[in-house]
């Protein structure tokens, strides 16, 4: 059979330079950079841009002067890269640019706008996406005994890994240990401060072309597997480990595994045969889930696999290794989750200034998390399917 | 100082978890959950159940998604229930919020899971299963929230 994503291909992707704050941008001119970046980075050109994808499609249409043209401006992350896709693979489109950045949106005195919900339910409570995983984290350490000290050594990885990333905003602020961690100040607990994510701007974009364009192209990535799961919208309803739907199969504190499953089913592949996971890290926690949830290890196990140095520099499944949103960058709400894919990307070119993992044929990127009741996960593959 | 005020601080002496004092960030009831929120003030549970199947939800639906069935109800729980997952927050996302306050998952009796915040109870001896008991604090003049305060 042949594969359904045999022809297209990520031939491009770009960050822009990312920062706490970059004055002058906004989400649109930042995202647009990106988008030039990665048309660059693709040797495209802009005239060869015939569809749009992320949360702000439609602008950049217009912006870059790019009508009549094919766009999907509603998903976010991982599944906005589906959408470029199937848009590459139906034949509707040849260059499909996804594009998101995130600007001009902090202040110092209050928390990112798109970390506190105003759904009724949580809003009186104090729910945040701090609160809202540490539910998740402390009902996985309640019944698998997972500790504050395991949480705390996989930040630890993540961080180190931004530390050792000169495009990372917090490049040089390290390295840690897990104890520099624990002794940070707590924000939700079993949270500190240094287990969660940073707020930031920055603009990220990718191109897909179709496969007679990415063959020429020995840096084009290949979508070999990819899958989506969801439990219900983010933050509006209590996030419960073992909540199910109405097949009363997987809960939703495994949120992810059915699409992990799924992913290694699409490319013929195994847990085994991934070279680097480019995990989504908004909290420590999510580390050790995922790799319990896609297949690394048992369930239970992720704790102890963390602190085995196994997903650190050198270990047979290095994860986020540009330091992700700890410690590289969390612009906003979409272009950190293209972040994940684009590392991916670069992890199979060579290209990475640091922690590339040697010889990297097979990377897993991932969005989401259990806090939110989602998670997508993307196998990226070196060879055409 | 209000009235309301004076009674959440009364509810909880120093060093325990304690009820918001007014002027947090109000929740903003919809109609689909009108039913919850009259209970409220009238410091009942008051929580959606489906006619049909008796499928106890998370939130008021317009289909029961354990069984189709359009009949939502509403039905009064006994309010007791035990800790399922809980937070400590040191670090709020609004300052209008008290640190410390524990956000948590109750197992109510009757099978709903309910997320409200516990109280009355020091921050540092939260335990899995910890039995529960709800209660109503002002959060405004027109709204009360259930907390759950340990059952002595």
């Amino acid at each position: 059979m042949t594969h359904p994503f045999r022809d297209v291909a990520i031939v491009g992707v770009h960050n822009t330079p990312q920062a706490r704050r970059l004055p002058g941008h906004d989400a649109s001119s930042i995202a647009l950079e990106a988008a030039l970046g990665a048309l660059t980075d693709a040797g495209l050109a802009v005239e060869d841009v015939d569809g749009v994808v992320g949360q702000a499609a439609a602008d950049a249409v217009l912006e870059l002067g790019l009508g009549p043209c094919t766009r999907r401006p509603n998903a976010l992350g991982i599944p906005s890269i589906l959408d470029a896709a199937a848009l590459v693979t139906t034949g509707q489109c040849r260059v499909v640019l996804a594009l998101a950045g995130g600007a001009g949106l902090l202040n110092d005195t209050s928390a990112a706008p798109w970390t506190t919900p105003p759904n009724e339910l949580v809003a009186g409570f104090g729910l945040f996406t701090a609160a809202e995983f540490a539910l998740m984290a402390r009902r996985h350490m309640v019944t698998f005994g997972t500790t504050e000290h395991q949480l705390a050594s996989a930040a630890a990885i993540v961080r180190n890994n931004g530390d050792q990333n000169p495009e990372a905003i917090y490049y040089g602020r390290g390295p840690f240990t897990a104890a520099d961690i624990l002794s940070s100040p707590l924000v939700a607990e079993p949270f500190h401060l240094l287990d969660c994510a940073t707020t930031s701007e920055g603009g990220c974009a990718l191109v897909l072309a179709h496969s007679d364009i990415a063959r020429r192209n020995s840096r084009s990535a290949w979508i070999v597997g990819c899958g989506s799961d969801s439990f219900g919208p983010a933050y509006t309803v209590a996030p419960v480990w073992d909540l199910t739907g109405r097949t009363g199969t997987r809960s939703a504190g495994w949120v992810g595994a059915r699409a992990a499953q799924a992913s290694f089913a699409m490319a013929g592949l195994h847990p085994g045969d991934v070279d680097v996971a480019e995990f989504y890290d908004p909290f420590s926690f999510e580390i050790i889930r995922q790799l319990e949830a896609y297949g690394f290890c048992e369930p239970g196990e992720g704790g102890s696999m963390v602190e085995s140095g196994a997903v650190g520099p050198g270990g047979s499944l290095p994860v986020t290794t540009d330091g992700g949103t700890m410690s590289f960058s969390h612009p906003g709400v979409a272009a950190q989750q293209f972040q994940r894919v684009v590392r991916g990307v670069q992890q199979l070119r060579g290209e990475c200034t640091s922690r590339q993992v040697g010889d990297a044929e097979v990377a897993l990127c991932s969005n989401g998390g259990s806090g939110a009741l989602f998670a997508d996960v993307l196998l990226l593959g070196k060879e055409h399917p | 100082m209000s009235a309301t005020d004076a009674e959440n601080l009364e509810a909880s002496p120093a060093g325990l978890l304690s009820p918001q004092p007014l002027g947090i960030r109000l929740p903003r009831p919809s109609a689909r959950s009108e039913p919850f929120w009259q209970g409220c003030r009238e410091r009942r549970l008051v929580l959606p159940i489906c006619g049909d199947c008796g499928f106890r939800a998370l939130r008021a639906f317009a289909v029961c998604p354990h069984c189709n069935g359009k009949s939502l109800g509403w039905e009064e729980s006994a309010g007791r229930g035990s800790l399922y997952s809980w937070t400590v927050v040191w670090r709020p996302p609004h300052p209008s919020f008290v640190v410390p306050y524990a956000p948590a998952i109750v197992a109510l009796e009757e099978g709903w899971w309910f997320l409200s915040a516990v109280v009355g109870h020091p921050s540092d001896e939260l335990r899995e299963g910890l039995a529960l008991q709800v209660e109503f604090h002002p959060a405004s003049d027109e709204v009360l929230l259930p907390y759950f305060r340990p059952v002595p």
